[in-house]
């Protein structure tokens, strides 16, 4: 078959709707465009472990505590799940992670961002896992099917952290003073970077065309923004707080709320590595890796010397 | 002392000392969720620390029950802080949380072996590994307790310890019998927290009152056991059994070391900073 062929077999199954597996052809931007996204959507799961995980022993309650604790660990089994469908692409994680590690891949910048409160659980899981929950249930019908998948299950689990997000900040915004002030100030802090989860507006978004034609993505980062903020708008007035953006109306012709200038240049220095928590971050999961070194090391040397033993136990 | 305290009291201070082992040793295990060396492991050690704090809440209900049945005269005596001290005086009831964060330093019963640092993840499938030989052995007999609810929680929970001993001896073997430099970190681990293994096994007057009423664990039966298991997991890892170790104690009587008043600092911080809040 020539390469146009193959190419035919590719667009024909896109076409189709039908999913490409790790075994078929497919072009290398294509590969290269889902390496990319995959790998920095598992950095995001890690990475996104810290700003919760400063939470773990400082919970309110018991109950909460190990609520948060499993969600955290969940967040993990997710990087667990996105690495091993990267791989499927022929990337290792080592590799993966030495991107991480050196800047060269990205992660959500929302976690970027510093948790100072413990409305900042409440605020994460509802409004940084709702954001996330709008852009990963369309990629349940991606076309890399091995990505497809694991989102299927990453997506039950974040449905479930965003009602316990949302649960938090109801017992908050009902309790006493001090607590809806925690939580309104958590809204306030956690609104913008929220909305900007989304990326860049569609006529400054690189990598949107590309991903949209071969269906990686469904939908572009405007219409995900603008769904978030409908539906989040109507949650906000359950709970009694207030959108810390005053150009926020509801727009009767497009059916849809008007939202105010999202700060672009906050958005794009918080990318580059100026976020409050950029350099803490990376930092962190640096630390992790190196100081593991010698347990990895020593894992594998033990499993050699397990084989080695074994196998002179079969030869005699 | 010993005969002023009856044996309801007896019977809560014995279920405190099992129920603050689990929550401060899950505390110190939570604060690797997100640091692990592999993320399998770090997956895997937080799901430990979820069981010991799970053990932790199952305790903590059942001695706030006993707690709340006991008379006033008798609920005053009990713990000094000053924020449990007035939920006492207003005649209200207590719950799992106000035992774990409002009870002071010198009123929890945890062994010192769990409050020790993580420091390196060897120190910390040492500390892990001591620890579970002797819970393992602990809730085995715990399941034949008199007292319906501990015999309850024991079974439940043994489920639970047997994962915990398998996966920490297994990382002492991987450890010991790794590379060189794993080998010495091991060891090194192992003879700085053997220190603290003594006071494991030895009975404290809690131990004592409710192993005479047949709800407690004979210790002095289960150190033969820790000793064996322990012996057999490290001979197996290439490492040697320190020798004659001094053995610190104090936590089970309410005297710790300075590590316990930092992890309550954390722990407690939201509910002494707010309250008599709802979360």
């Amino acid at each position: 078959m020539t390469v146009q062929s193959f190419e035919k077999g590719f667009n024909d199954k896109l076409d189709k709707e039908l999913t490409i597996e790790p075994r078929d052809w497919m072009p290398d931007d294509y590969r290269k465009t889902l390496i990319r996204q995959i790998s920095q959507h598992a950095h995001s799961e890690i990475v996104g472990m810290l700003p919760e995980g400063n939470w773990i022993t400082r919970a309110p309650s018991l109950r909460r505590k190990a609520v948060l604790l499993a969600k955290v660990q969940d967040e993990g089994g997710h990087g667990l799940y996105l690495y091993s469908a990267a791989e499927t692409l022929g990337i290792t994680r080592d590799e993966m992670f030495d991107q991480l590690h050196t800047g060269k891949a990205k992660y959500s910048s929302i976690f970027n961002y510093p948790t100072t409160t413990w409305a900042d659980m409440g605020a994460i899981g509802w409004l940084v896992d709702g954001a996330a929950i709008m852009n990963q249930v369309p990629l349940c019908r991606t076309s890399y099917g091995p990505y497809a998948r694991a989102m299927v299950r990453v997506c039950k689990e974040e449905s479930f952290h965003q009602r316990q997000g949302f649960e938090i900040m109801l017992t908050l915004a009902k309790g006493t003073e001090q607590q809806k002030k925690m939580a309104q100030d958590a809204l306030n802090r956690w609104w913008w970077p929220s909305i900007m989860m989304f990326g860049p507006a569609d006529d400054n978004s690189p990598n949107s065309e590309m991903s949209m034609r071969y269906r990686i993505k469904r939908f572009t980062n405007d219409e995900l923004r603008q769904k978030f903020v409908d539906v989040t708008v109507e949650q906000t007035r359950i709970l009694g707080l207030e959108v810390p953006d005053k150009d926020l109306k509801w727009n009767e012709e497009r059916g849809h709320y008007d939202y105010g200038k999202i700060n672009w240049d906050e958005f794009w220095a918080v990318v580059k590595g100026n976020g409050p928590c950029n350099k803490e971050r990376l930092e962190a999961r640096k630390t992790a890796w190196e100081n593991g070194a010698w347990v990895r090391d020593a894992a594998m040397a033990h499993s050699q010397k397990r084989k080695e033993r074994s196998s002179k136990k079969e030869a005699a | 002392m010993t005969n002023s305290k009856n044996m309801s009291i007896q019977k809560l201070l014995y279920t405190l000392q099992i129920a603050d082992n689990a929550l401060i040793l899950g505390h110190r295990i939570s604060e690797w969720c997100g640091h692990g060396p592999v993320l399998e492991q770090d997956i895997a050690i937080t799901n430990t620390a979820l069981d010991h704090l799970g053990q932790a809440r199952s305790l903590y209900q059942y001695a706030a029950t006993q707690f709340n049945a006991l008379n006033q005269e008798e609920k005053k005596g009990l713990f000094v802080s000053s924020a449990l001290q007035s939920l006492i005086a207003q005649g209200k009831l207590l719950d799992e949380d106000d035992l774990a964060y409002l009870r002071d330093g010198w009123d929890f019963r945890n062994v010192w072996l769990v409050e020790q640092p993580n420091k390196d993840w060897a120190y910390t499938v040492a500390r892990s590994f001591l620890y579970d030989c002797f819970n393992y052995f602990f809730y085995t007999e715990l399941r034949n307790s008199k007292d319906e609810t501990l015999a309850a929680i024991a079974e439940k929970s043994l489920k639970e310890v047997t994962y915990h001993i398998r996966w920490s001896s297994e990382w002492v073997i991987r450890l010991g019998d790794g590379t060189e430099e794993s080998h010495k970190r091991m060891q090194q681990a192992i003879n700085d927290r053997w220190a603290y293994t003594g006071e494991l096994v030895k009975m404290s007057e809690a131990d004592t009152a409710m192993l005479a009423e047949g709800v407690g664990v004979d210790l002095n039966a289960i150190a033969s056991q820790w000793q064996e298991r322990v012996a057999s997991v490290i001979e197996e890892a290439t490492l040697t059994i320190p020798q004659d170790t001094w053995m610190q104690e104090g936590g089970k009587e309410g005297r710790h070391t300075e590590h316990l008043g930092y992890i309550l600092a954390e722990l407690q911080f939201m509910q002494r900073a707010y309250p008599n809040m709802e979360w």
